[in-house]
């Protein structure tokens, strides 16, 4: 079971609203589509459900044409970021709804509920009202009615957006074994990169309308095929600085250079980009050092976050441990070339740094 | 090759295109065909061309005079209405309360106006205002004001207008009040942290929030009281003289009581196309870049 | 500018089951910056509320600076409020917003125009002053909304009750660190209202955990994070939370179910109750020496994995840093000075 999506694309009043994209979704894994708010995530999630027609390409589902088809024709299930339940049902009713629109039988009915129930972990609410959950439990409800129609396509636009971060991090902990579990094919928008790797699965991250990489999501991660996808995927913001290669050093900054990679760009300029964690306040061998000034440090527990300036670019680093540098202080940055990700002039990534990569 | 959505859909609009042609297209059409001819009696129809729309539009003739008078009336009658209605329909929204069980008793009682039969409205007024034995034209004249409708034109005009704010203040109170509960708590929340007084209050928030709302009845409130007929019928029958010949009464007048169909036909087309671009014009200019608050107001909504 | 003081604060909602926030005694400094933190229904947005006096507490006092203004109106304690939702004056610039409690306060034309473009370039918001807000992004509406708090030089707090909710991640790091830098460049209490853990302890000082009403912790994020005082704390802060494995202790030793021993810091006196071993998954490692355990699966959080290990019975989890190999039998070992003992869910302090 699959989901192709072939040249699919929409575009209205002339201008492109999502750029044509070919990919393939499968079953067992959750495909996460990765991107700020207004990238177009949710535009090819009403593409998928067939809530909008695409203007062009063709949108196949276990090998059939299904481009064009209205959801009710299809077997489309979704769930919000809002909770959408209906109020004056019963949890068992709620999630029981799609299979009575369908007609099933009641013991068949009673089954799947019990069973979606059991896997949800909302099997001791059954006969109380979403109103007298806990948001955690409603979205569970929502989501059980979206896995009980044993749908070709589950659709999720930002579920747990609207949870507190501890219901989060169980939900998020529980998905994956439902996607492996479940034979539809799972489609996941969110903003947050944090949870595109967490559910682990493929990602393809979204920018301005355009898809800009597919792939598992460590890989896409380590190996982001752009600068776009950097940017998407990288929580804190990537640090970047751009950069003129000449002579097989690239320049940038207040005369800082580092090495070139051997292959894979052309002289002129490019951009380095280095996510906060590869950097390093104390020294590294083979480490280059930048001069900086430090803003605002922000201390999590066990780890800081340091912004600085390193001339008129705002960097932010992940340090180990406790730092709390006054702000206007003096500060040295360790920046090892081979951590960083180089990009082309046209945005290309041109080598993967081999400290970056590994894992 | 991108399959086609399912046009059956089409099937089920069928009834309502019929509907709408038999009770408004070929009404339509048969008006426009009368207000090209003119007609002796006995059903005898001659080519006028523009005659009738050259005569009505020009207030030296007897037809265009007898119009252009009824239409300023109109137009001060409308006028009238949204000036005391919008206002009064605002404050009132503002004062009912928010929660509790007063909510379902003020707003069933501000909709008991709504629920009465036109007609019912005008007899109601036309005896309550009754010099002699309605309860208001008897106690006014009783305080010693000379007060009669049926003589005195300004008497006849205030009449009329105070019927139709009775009927009709409650539809933009309840517009009104749907528009206030509708903006969230926090704006209120905000505003009492910013130190803003009640007139500020209505000025930052609760006036731009209700812009929408308001828009709406207007908009209604123009077209029902341009095309205002009954009530005023039923108490002053458009007297006295002419004082309250609204387009509407006139109309009828023409058409019926003399019989003049390519004339009334004529009035009738104009009538209408005036109804048409005065609320095209106010509509557009007042929803204009609106659409993005639109947007936005989604937004909110969706969080 | 004020200091906060609680005495014997309550507050039950009329008609409600139970107190909606326990009597509590607190005290915030002038001019620090305090996060409220817990899960939802745990009071913290009810306690914000009571300091912002949209809610009047059934039982206790309010003090800014020692003057009683439990029974004040909002309006009266010069605190300013973030809401969760932009709240910006829709029909208005971004200067008349600014403007707009400073108008409301009657202030003259002249001296507004310098505190709200003073403002205004505090926030960066100085090229959009004469935008109108409502075409504005959320960051930039929130912006606002906070502006609207500082132009008042006589604000005595600001309050933020979840004002990150709506924003981006990547506009979140630049917002909350214009906030954290804002904080140092005008010295206003700030009080802010969250249930994310990252949020709370980057932006704050000193961290308010709540639970169920009631105040569990208070600290620094450090403390919070070595030495949590309660379960929930532990459980709450962090990502994945601490580690708590049911044990029976033996002066410096700690028994597991499977037997093992594990050697502590410190000596315990006997202890009654439910008795656990708290330890975080970033001060457990895997090696090649140390207690066995079974890796159940790995998680790759991109800059470090996760991984979910199975200790004789009880699951577990470990944090790797980035490109560290899985040994093929792994061992797990713990920092034996990060390990704690809680019984019935508080932390016991050791002996030396």
């Amino acid at each position: 079971m699959s989901i192709l999506l072939d040249g699919l694309g929409l575009s209205a009043g002339g201008r492109p609203v999502l750029h044509p994209v070919s990919l393939e979704l499968p079953a067992g894994t959750p495909n996460v589509l990765l991107g700020p708010t207004g990238a177009g995530k949710t535009t090819l999630l009403r593409l998928l459900a067939g809530l909008d027609r695409p203007s062009e390409g063709r949108l196949l589902e276990a090998g059939r044409e299904v481009t064009g088809l209205p959801p009710r024709r299809r077997s489309v299930a979704m769930v919000y970021q809002q909770f959408i339940n209906y109020p004056s049902f019963t949890v068992f009713e709620n999630i029981a709804a799609p299979l009575r629109v369908a007609r099933l039988p009641k013991p068949e009915i009673e089954a799947r509920v019990q069973e979606a129930a059991r896997l949800l972990r909302l099997a001791p609410y059954l006969a109380r009202r979403p109103l007298e959950l806990s948001g955690g439990q409603q979205q569970r409800t929502a989501i059980a009615r979206a896995l009980v129609r044993r749908a070709a396509l589950v659709l999720m636009d930002e579920p747990l957006a609207n949870l507190d971060y501890k219901l989060r991090e169980e939900l998020r902990e529980e998905l994956p074994k439902l996607f492996a579990e479940s034979g539809s094919v799972f489609v996941y928008a969110t903003t947050e990169p944090a949870e595109a790797l967490l559910l682990g699965g493929r990602v393809a991250t979204l920018s301005e309308g355009r898809v800009t990489q597919c792939g598992p999501a460590g890989e896409v991660f380590r190996r982001p095929a752009d600068l776009a996808t950097a940017r998407v995927f990288s929580d804190p913001p990537l640090n970047e600085a751009p950069a003129r290669l000449a002579g097989g050093q690239l320049r940038f900054g207040a005369g800082a250079a580092i090495p070139a990679p051997e292959a894979g760009l052309a002289e002129g300029a490019c951009t380095i980009g280095i996510r906060a964690h590869q950097l390093s306040l104390d020294p590294l061998p083979g480490a280059v050092a930048l001069p900086a000034t430090v803003r605002v440090a922000e201390v999590t527990g066990s780890e800081s976050y340091v912004h600085l300036d390193v001339g008129d670019l705002a960097w932010v680093v992940l340090a180990p441990g406790i730092r709390r540098p006054e702000p206007g202080a003096a500060a040295t940055i360790w920046l090892d070339p081979r951590r960083c990700l180089v990009f082309g002039g046209d945005g290309r990534l041109a080598a993967v740094a081999p400290l970056a990569e590994a894992a | 090759m991108a399959k086609p959505r399912d046009d059956r859909a089409w099937g089920l609009v069928l009834p309502v295109l019929l509907l709408v042609a038999f009770s408004a297209l070929i009404p339509m059409m048969t008006v426009v065909n009368y207000s090209v001819q003119d007609s002796f009696g006995n059903n005898q129809f001659f080519w006028n061309g523009t005659g009738w729309f050259r005569e009505l539009l020009d207030p030296s003739t007897d037809l265009g005079g007898r119009f252009f008078d009824a239409l300023w009336r109109t137009l001060l009658f409308s006028g009238l209405c949204l000036l005391i209605e919008i206002p009064l329909g605002i404050a009132v929204s503002l004062t009912l309360p928010r929660r509790g069980w007063g909510v379902a008793a003020s707003l069933v009682l501000l909709a008991l106006p709504l629920l009465i039969p036109w007609n019912v409205v005008g007899t109601i007024w036309q005896v309550f205002a009754r010099r002699d034995i309605g309860l208001l034209g008897a106690a006014v004249n009783g305080l010693g004001i000379e007060y009669n409708y049926a003589q005195d034109p300004l008497a006849a005009w205030i009449t009329v207008v105070a019927m139709d704010v009775w009927h009709w203040t409650s539809l933009v109170v309840l517009l009104c009040y749907a528009g206030l509960r509708a903006i969230p708590d926090a704006y209120y929340q905000a505003a009492k942290v910013d130190g803003a007084g009640a007139w500020a209050v209505f000025r930052a928030i609760q006036l731009p929030k209700l812009q929408r709302v308001l828009t709406i009845a207007v908009l209604l409130r123009f077209m029902d009281s341009f095309m205002i007929y009954t009530e005023p019928f039923v108490v002053t029958g458009g007297g006295p003289g002419n004082a309250t010949t609204f387009l509407s009464i006139d109309l009828v007048k023409l058409a019926l009581g003399q019989f003049d169909l390519g004339k009334a036909a004529a009035m009738s087309i104009v009538y209408n196309l005036i109804i048409l671009t005065v609320c095209w014009v106010f509509f557009a200019t007042t929803t204009r870049g609106q659409s993005e608050a639109v947007q936005g107001a989604g937004q909110e909504a969706g969080r | 500018m004020a200091r906060i003081a609680f005495d014997r604060l309550a507050h039950a909602y009329p008609g409600g089951a139970g107190h909606a926030l326990k009597p509590m005694d607190m005290v915030w400094e002038d001019a620090g910056a305090y996060a409220l933190l817990g899960p939802s229904g745990c009071g913290k947005t009810t306690l914000l509320n009571i300091v912002s006096g949209l809610i009047r507490p059934s039982a206790g006092r309010v003090l800014f600076n020692g003057a009683d203004v439990t029974a004040l109106p909002t309006e009266r304690r010069n605190v300013a409020q973030v809401f969760q939702f932009p709240v910006v004056y829709d029909t208005m610039t971004v200067r008349e917003n600014l403007a707009f409690p400073l108008r409301n306060r009657g202030m003259p034309a002249a001296p507004a125009r310098a505190r709200v473009e003073h403002v205004a370039g505090l926030l960066g918001l100085a090229r959009d002053l004469d935008r109108r807000a409502r075409n504005l992004g959320a960051d930039e509406k929130q912006k606002i909304s906070l502006g609207r708090g500082l132009v008042r030089d006589d604000v005595a707090a600001i309050l933020f009750d979840e004002p990150l909710t709506v924003i981006d991640p990547h506009l979140k790091w630049e917002l909350r660190s214009r906030l954290k830098e804002l904080h140092r460049q005008v010295p206003v209490t700030m009080i802010y209202v969250t249930h994310d853990q990252t949020e709370a302890l980057t932006f704050a000082d000193r961290v308010v955990v709540m639970s169920e009403g009631e105040v569990v912790q208070v600290g620094t994020p450090e403390a919070l994070f070595d030495r949590p005082a309660h379960r929930f704390v532990g459980h709450f802060i962090g990502s994945p939370g601490m580690n708590f494995l049911s044990c029976a202790l033996l002066g410096a030793e700690a028994i597991l179910p499977g037997g093992a021993r594990i050697a502590l810091p410190r000596a315990y006196p006997a202890l009654g109750g439910r008795l656990e071993l708290g330890i975080r998954p970033e001060f457990a490692s895997l090696g090649a020496e140390g207690l066995p355990v079974a890796v159940q699966r790995i998680e790759d959080l991109g800059r470090r994995r996760i991984a979910r290990l199975d200790l004789a019975g009880q699951p577990f989890a470990a944090s790797l840093p980035e490109g560290m190999p899985v040994p093929a039998e792994p061992r797990l070992r713990l920092d034996p000075a990060r390990l704690h003992v809680y019984a019935d869910g508080r932390l016991v302090e050791g002996e030396g």
